[in-house]
């Protein structure tokens, strides 16, 4: 299995190429949608390339689950519930949720992602 | 389709890879405006027809049934001006096609120059009432008979590219009505 630096440098190399932002804008703090100014295109982008560079396959909804944000068992008035932060903490171990936990605001959760998610992401999908 | 930036497909095989050409002239009124006394074919038209290629390349796959439109330029690199009397020569290869989404890499030449490398993703767009006036399948049934696709063409078992169903059928309907 590769070294957590391995998988930070390929995961930086992809998310250049798709973004078209420098290596030093890469940083594991940095979020996707916020910092990289990442668009919903190209997060298929960026899945096709994380599956060509480690050898993986990514379903949809593993990045970004909309089945859970659009759902009225888990969303109410705009907000996740609790019962849909225990889903989302159960189908995304890799994003740390807790301060999204505190005002759940659905339109916020996009914007949740940084690269180090991405990165502890990918290990979760490597042999073990 | 009405907006037509290739010629002629010279080669076409079903989900992998499709070539198409480009013969840019004086003709073209374009040309005379980009630019006064210095004729150059732009290189978003040249896009243009890169993603045309493509783009039929990726929607003849799903035989025209998902509406496939261009979404991302990931990487866009020209080399040199095309001028009048150049023919450019598009080839694209199918990167991934997936159910919300494809890519294709492509390059255009100028004999065996290369002119530009391109990364073209495409969307899938749902079915709603303002996409289905966007897309009329009988564009297609015309733009790809027009651009040669079924003379060169072949399946991925090496068998020759046939309409898909859905649209000889369309065609007949319209033959029927008269139009």
């Amino acid at each position: 299995m590769p070294s957590q630096n391995e998988v930070f440098e390929k995961v930086q190399s992809v998310l250049c190429e798709a973004l078209g932002v420098d290596e030093d804008e890469v940083s594991p703090e940095a979020t996707l949608v916020g910092d990289l100014g990442a668009e919903s295109i190209d997060f298929l982008d960026i899945v096709f390339r994380l599956e060509k560079a480690f050898d993986i396959k990514i379903s949809r909804g593993e990045l970004f689950p909309e089945d859970v944000l659009t759902s009225t068992d888990y969303v109410a008035n705009g907000k996740v519930t609790e019962t849909g932060i225990a889903e989302l903490r159960k189908r995304m171990p890799f994003v740390n949720l807790d301060n999204f936990a505190k005002n759940p605001n659905v339109k916020d959760f996009g914007t949740l992602l940084t690269v180090q998610d991405m990165v502890r992401f990918v290990e979760t999908k490597l042999p073990k | 389709m009405r907006w037509i930036w290739i010629d002629r497909f010279e080669e076409f095989e079903s989900g992998k890879r499709a070539v198409a050409i480009k013969n840019v002239s004086l003709a073209e009124e374009h040309l005379h405006d980009h630019f006064p006394g210095r004729p150059v074919m732009p290189n978003s038209l040249i896009t243009e027809g890169i993603a045309q290629t493509g783009g039929l390349l990726v929607g003849e796959y799903h035989a025209f049934e998902k509406k496939v439109v261009l979404a991302k330029l990931p990487k866009a690199v020209f080399h040199f001006p095309v001028v009048p009397g150049d023919t450019l020569r598009y080839e694209t290869t199918v990167d991934y096609i997936k159910d919300d989404g494809a890519m294709v890499t492509a390059v255009a030449r100028v004999g065996d120059k290369v002119q530009a490398e391109l990364e073209v993703v495409f969307a899938h767009l749902s079915d709603d009432d303002r996409t289905k006036s966007l897309f009329e399948p009988k564009n297609f049934v015309f733009t790809l008979k027009l651009l040669g696709v079924f003379d060169v063409g072949r399946k991925q078992d090496g068998s020759r590219l046939t309409e898909p169903a859905g649209l000889l059928k369309l065609e007949e309907e319209l033959k029927a009505a008269g139009t």
